[in-house]
């Protein structure tokens, strides 16, 4: 911690803060604090616009993760009128979420490099940043872009609607033949209103909005949820349920690792990997749905502990399923090391280097990849990894081969972990009475998602209700990676590169 | 070269039988179709309607009907019921052609999709290409689709196949409720596709809307958009729930089909 930053409020993830206690910075201290705290390698997890009850005043809070410390800063200021000075010049991992604010609340960061709307819809004050005529339908990637003049180079234009089944995201890249120069990405596409909808809650529909947040870490999103309301309601959950949530999100982990490497195999044209992990992805969902009968985690965690509690016979049950998952899983991967065609198209193939990962901000499993040893079980951890330690693993290259590897190492990991977790299963109740929430207040929860950091921020009224819900998907910080570890690569690589992320679309849209 | 040949020894034979054998084991604690049994239920209770975040149960004195369409399969309506008159069975066949067939009273049997009929049939029974279009999905219905190309549920062995382009496609296979900022995408996609051409909607958002019912980003599911020939709900569809309407619609399961009750973990 620097001078600057002694003005924030230190804070761990999974508890409440009283609203009075986060200090009210003034643009300068709290710009200067966010540089600081960055330059001593702290990661900016979430900074957004919060509405006042005055239509011309607008707070902006930043949470800072101290991952050398366990500890979260937490500060905030005030935006006067409709614009602020942008410090993305200064800090580049703020790029997105200046972005963001303007786009949410109306406001213009002066000075903001690329200005352009994150998920093209219309704000939430009436403002509109880009003076925008209130009558123009907004849609979405219509905008301008990136462009390199020339009379060799062209512009490929990819999507929203994909050759495969997956989610709608637009590609524009700058090519010099096959060598891509730049490449920008578009989205927006799934936007469907969640942070909006979460405003005023919780009520019947908040879970279910974290559950589909991104449907496949339905798991993380849906904890990173459930501390909040716990955070708020100082509730206490049972050993038992803590575990049970972890083997969920470590199954998730595992179902996304194993079919992300198959789908890296089939990227390479290498069938076997594919075919094998592909199937034992399935298995892995299936275990899932042994604990909780859905495949996706739907149901399993809820406020105050789990839903689907876990006896002798079902944990024998996952035990068996594990192993014999284990040992395809091991087989149908290590024929990628083992097969020199496959290891040519992976090393060096879309290297993002250490210093270009920290500056982006990027979090998971592509930071870990570029060296960073970054991971929320080890760094800010919560529930059970604040008792079971999950080594991290890291890989120095940043190439795809990097991030397929560390994707490896934490599939084993992840293994082991379910497989000690289900040996020793504590006594417990599986969920515990959730009470009212704490009025003014504001937490933080985050949670190592398979893609990285899920970050949640709320904040709530006078009377315990949301008045703000935030919500980081880990793809937030890493789409920006993927845009840059295409330069100077081939067109026809970015199907590979794009795998080696595999980011959340609907995640990022929210 | 040898360590690969072994990987193919190892790794064994793993596509199901089904539907000429048994389906794959389902787990116990799967969820299906609710079923009230409104003889429980206390006068003037609405406790389930009240819990159901998307309005999927409305209640009319002690008549009940149940719009699996609009069904997120949660349980909240079975937690806040105070007289166990709810419960989820674990029938997976859930796929109907019409939207109203959807809506159920638990009295009802649920009208299961019927085959295409006539030329339909001839032309696409064989032989369907499928274009799938996320319009605000959330990657997991779409996941549970892209498991059925898996070497364990093999589609393309019914002659179901999903293409690159929509000129290559008969038909759409959309998920998620179709958000305002993929309407025109999925419109013009849609127009892309060759006559004649036949639309499904995969799980509880490209049916009704999902958790994201009168959102003004999004709009309530496919056939807002574009006319829908067969829905299959769910959050998300089992695989096998999308397998069997698949196969349903196709004309593969008329002559019956075989069932398997879900396996209890001894």
């Amino acid at each position: 911690m620097t001078s600057n930053m002694i003005q924030f409020a230190t804070l761990t993830s999974g508890r409440a803060a009283r609203l009075n206690t986060i200090p009210i910075l003034t643009m300068d201290d709290f710009q200067q604090g966010i540089c600081s705290a960055v330059a001593f390698e702290h990661r900016v997890s979430a900074l957004f616009g919060v509405p006042t009850s005055q239509t011309d005043l607008t707070q902006l809070y930043v949470v800072l993760a101290d991952d050398a410390q366990n500890q979260l800063y937490v500060g905030r200021t005030e935006v006067k009128g409709d614009s602020f000075p942008s410090l993305t010049p200064r800090c580049p991992q703020v790029h997105l979420f200046e972005r963001e604010i303007a786009e949410q609340f109306g406001l213009k960061p002066i000075g903001h490099p690329w200005f352009k709307p994150v998920r093209y819809h219309r704000s939430f004050t009436g403002r509109d940043a880009w003076d925008r005529p209130a009558n123009e339908t907004i849609l979405p990637a219509v905008s301008d872009f990136y462009r390199v003049e020339g009379d060799e180079i062209h512009e490929v234009a990819v999507g929203p609607v994909h050759a495969g089944v997956i989610e709608p995201g637009h590609f524009r890249f700058q090519c010099h033949g096959e060598q891509v120069f730049h490449l920008e990405i578009a989205l927006g596409f799934q936007h469907r209103g969640v942070e909006q909808a979460l405003t005023g809650g919780p009520n019947h529909r908040s879970l279910h909005y974290a559950e589909s947040l991104a449907g496949d870490t339905t798991i993380a999103h849906t904890t990173g949820y459930c501390q909040m309301i716990e955070a708020f309601a100082h509730c206490q959950k049972s050993a038992r349920a803590q575990m049970l949530r972890g083997i969920a999100l470590e199954l998730e982990r595992l179902a996304n690792h194993i079919g992300d490497l198959g789908a890296i195999g089939n990227d390479v044209g290498f069938l076997p990997t594919s075919s094998y992990c592909g199937r034992i992805r399935g298995d892995v969902l299936n275990m899932s749905a042994v604990l909780c009968g859905s495949r996706f985690g739907r149901g399993m965690v809820c406020p105050g502990g789990v839903g689907f509690n876990i006896d002798d016979a079902r944990a024998a049950e996952l035990l068996r399923r594990l192993d014999l998952a284990e040992r395809d899983t091991t087989v149908a991967i290590n024929l990628l090391w083992d097969t020199p065609s496959v290891m040519a198209r992976l090393e060096n193939t879309g290297p993002l280097p250490r210093q270009i990962a920290i500056e982006l901000g990027i979090v998971g499993p592509a930071a870990r990849a570029s060296g960073l040893a970054r991971d929320i079980r080890q760094d800010q951890p919560s529930g059970i990894f604040r008792f079971v330690h999950v080594p991290v693993s890291t890989c120095e290259t940043g190439d795809v081969f990097a991030r397929a590897f560390v994707r490896w190492l934490e599939i084993q990991q992840s293994f082991d972990f379910v497989r000690e977790q289900l040996h020793t299963i504590p006594a417990g109740a599986p969920q515990s009475l959730v009470g009212s929430l704490a009025p003014e207040s504001l937490a933080v929860t985050l949670n190592e998602g398979w893609r990285g950091e899920v970050c949640h921020v709320a904040i709530t009224d006078g009377q315990g209700r949301f008045a703000r819900y935030k919500v980081v998907d880990p793809s937030f910080h890493n789409w920006s990676g993927l845009a840059y570890v295409l330069r100077n690569q081939e067109i026809s690589d970015f199907p590979l590169c794009n795998k080696s992320f595999n980011l959340s679309y609907c995640g990022y849209d929210l | 070269m040898f360590k690969i040949i072994l990987a193919r020894l190892q790794q064994g034979h793993k596509t199901f039988k089904y539907p000429d054998g048994l389906p794959p084991e389902l787990p116990d604690r799967l969820r299906c179709r609710p079923l009230l049994d409104t003889s429980k239920c206390p006068d003037g209770c609405r406790a389930c309607v009240e819990a159901c975040p998307t309005g999927a149960i409305t209640m009319t004195g002690k008549k009940a009907t149940v719009d699996l369409g609009k069904c997120l399969f949660c349980t909240d309506c079975a937690a806040a019921c105070p007289q166990k008159a709810i419960t989820y069975s674990s029938n997976y066949r859930l796929a109907v052609r019409r939207r109203q067939d959807l809506v159920v009273n638990d009295q009802q049997t649920l009208k299961l999709a019927a085959a295409l009929d006539g030329r339909l049939k001839k032309l696409f029974g064989r032989s369907l290409k499928l274009r799938q279009v996320s319009a605000g999905g959330c990657n997991a219905c779409e996941a549970d689709c892209n498991v059925l190309t898996t070497l364990a549920w093999d589609l393309g062995r019914f002659g179901i196949q999903f293409v690159a382009s929509p000129r290559h496609a008969d038909g759409l296979l959309i998920t998620g409720p179709v958000t305002e900022n993929m309407h025109l995408a999925l419109k013009k996609t849609y127009d892309a596709l060759p006559d004649p051409r036949i639309v499904i909607a995969v799980g509880s958002c490209a049916v009704a809307g999902g958790p994201y019912i009168d959102h003004p980003q999004a709009h309530n599911g496919a056939d807002t958009v574009v006319p829908v020939d067969l829905y299959i709900p769910g959050c998300p569809p089992h695989p096998l729930t999308i397998l069997d309407g698949l196969l349903r619609f196709i004309g593969r399961l008329e002559k019956g089909d075989p069932y398997r009750p879900p396996t209890a973990v001894k």
